[in-house]
């Protein structure tokens, strides 16, 4: 085995220019830079990502997935916006583009909503790319339209698992739900068509995960993705702040890990006890960063933008 | 049979897929950030050889291959069958023409190729990336004509054809690329 890292030094002086730039452009705009805990006592339920558990002196804590809760309890107790980079952690989850260990800049704004979060999405990749890119936006059922002919709000099951199967060969689609079906359309179909960078938005609210409902229609949730080409880049939300709809969230990702057989979290009382005191209307999004060094440094593997790989 | 799990999917691992055995070519983990894993595969069917894309959901089990790949030494052809022997054991395996293919025409009595077995039967024969042949027939050299490289059809021993430069004689050896059937070099005596 080589002891070698899988970067070029090169690309880990980007890496460090990178995050010389994103702690300017922070400043700039007097977005305060936090730390929070990798390890916590529960974990986030969704029933997608799996957790990596650690042990203390016989507690079981988890590896977060995500340091949403604890910066949404920095900014309920005050905090106002706030950004980090730190690392995830996610079982399973390696390949060309996946690492099980892997960095997120994750930001929230006091006041704003998601379209002028990814307002400020394109300003900071425009900075960190060094150039005026060109930015799309369409909504996640123009995308399904547009790249696949499906219109996912007027479509039923049956239906849909027929165009999987016209449309993905060798899938047993009689397996996957309705969200299962959308996402390998979006993974598989649409993902492969896509050039540039863009904004999808107003996904279905069966994948709301932390993000209000719009205002406009109960059947989407404010929350949006960026893609550079067909790679994945960033997650994003107008946050939801309202406890109770958080907890029956939470409790029906448990319902579901259930039904699949995997393991139930305690819910996070510490996050819900700050929803239930007020969190401050905000937008607030995970921003793969090894990935967006794929992208600026023409990466073709995750493995390249990582010093070292486990 | 043991079932194996799609994260422990890589190239080279021996399936079960629609009944028949299958072989792992490439895999990719495709899952969006707050969605469902998929692991999207291309897979090569054992007994037929065709080439086929797949997609799994992240986390299905799979039924495992009992697939073996065994060193042997091929032994001699009865017409229908290919005999071959597992060295170490003396153990004998006859192979049909579908699980021979076009191998055969690598094949030369006590040389060594890899059998692949299926439940214990060989459903697959893979002669050595290179071998030694003799030329059996070929028109005759041209001499002097060496820097041309020009190129002519020569019969091997095993029945191979392949293209060898003008220069080369029958009852000459030659070393052959099995995998592309492309002459590499004269074998001294």
């Amino acid at each position: 085995m080589s002891w070698r890292p899988t970067a070029t030094i090169e690309n880990l002086q980007q890496r460090a220019r990178i995050y010389r730039a994103i702690r300017a452009f922070f400043a700039d705009r007097d977005v305060l830079e936090v730390e929070t805990p990798l390890l916590s006592r529960t974990t986030n339920p969704d029933p997608q990502v799996t957790s990596m558990a650690a042990h203390n002196q016989g507690q079981t804590l988890y590896l977060q997935t995500s340091p949403e809760f604890a910066m949404k309890r920095l900014l309920a107790a005050g905090s106002g916006s706030i950004y980090q980079i730190c690392r995830a952690f996610r079982e399973g989850e390696k390949g060309r583009r996946h690492h099980p260990e892997f960095t997120l800049l994750e930001w929230y704004r006091i006041g704003f909503d998601y379209q002028a979060l990814m307002d400020e999405m394109e300003q900071l990749i425009d900075e960190l790319s060094g150039r005026n890119n060109v930015y799309r936006r369409l909504s996640y059922r123009e995308l399904l339209i547009e790249y696949a002919g499906i219109d996912f709000l007027n479509i039923e099951l049956a239906e849909l698992r027929t165009s999987c199967s016209e449309l993905v060969s060798g899938t047993n689609v009689r397996e996957l739900d309705f969200d299962q079906c959308l996402d390998l359309l979006i993974s598989l179909v649409i993902a492969p068509q896509l050039e540039g960078y863009l904004f999808v938005y107003d996904y279905p609210i069966s994948q709301a995960a932390l993000a209000r409902a719009s205002s406009d229609n109960p059947l989407l949730a404010e929350r949006f993705e960026l893609f550079y080409n067909d790679l994945e880049l960033a997650n994003g939300f107008s946050e939801l702040t309202d406890a109770g709809l958080q907890r029956s969230r939470f409790e029906k990702d448990n319902r579901l890990r259930a039904s699949k057989g995997l393991p139930e979290y305690p819910l996070d009382d510490a996050f819900l006890a700050a929803l239930e005191s007020g969190m401050p209307d905000c937008a607030g999004v995970a921003f793969g960063i090894d990935r967006l060094l794929m992208v600026l440094l023409g990466l073709d593997t995750i493995d390249q933008a990582l010093s070292f790989t486990s | 049979m043991a079932s194996v799990s799609t994260n422990e999917f890589r190239s080279g691992l021996k399936l079960m897929i629609d009944g028949d055995p299958c072989s792992i070519i490439e895999n990719e983990f495709v899952k969006p950030g707050k969605g469902q894993a998929f692991n999207r595969v291309k897979i090569r069917n054992l007994k037929t050889g065709r080439v086929l894309d797949k997609t799994f959901k992240s986390g299905e089990s799979l039924e495992a291959a009992d697939v073996i790949d065994i060193d042997m030494q091929y032994l001699y052809s009865d017409g229908e069958f290919w005999h071959f022997m597992v060295p170490d054991t003396f153990e004998q395996h006859a192979a049909d023409a579908n699980a021979v293919a076009d191998s055969h025409l690598w094949l030369k009595a006590q040389d060594a190729c890899q059998v692949t077995l299926y439940n214990g039967n060989p459903i697959s024969v893979t002669p050595p990336n290179f071998v030694e042949l003799e030329i059996s027939d070929t028109d005759p050299g041209l001499k002097g004509d060496t820097a041309q490289g020009g190129t002519k059809p020569a019969t091997l021993e095993t029945g191979a054809v392949v293209k060898v430069p003008l220069f080369l004689e029958i009852g000459e050896k030659v070393r052959v690329d099995t995998r592309s059937g492309e002459y590499m070099s004269r074998v001294k005596k």
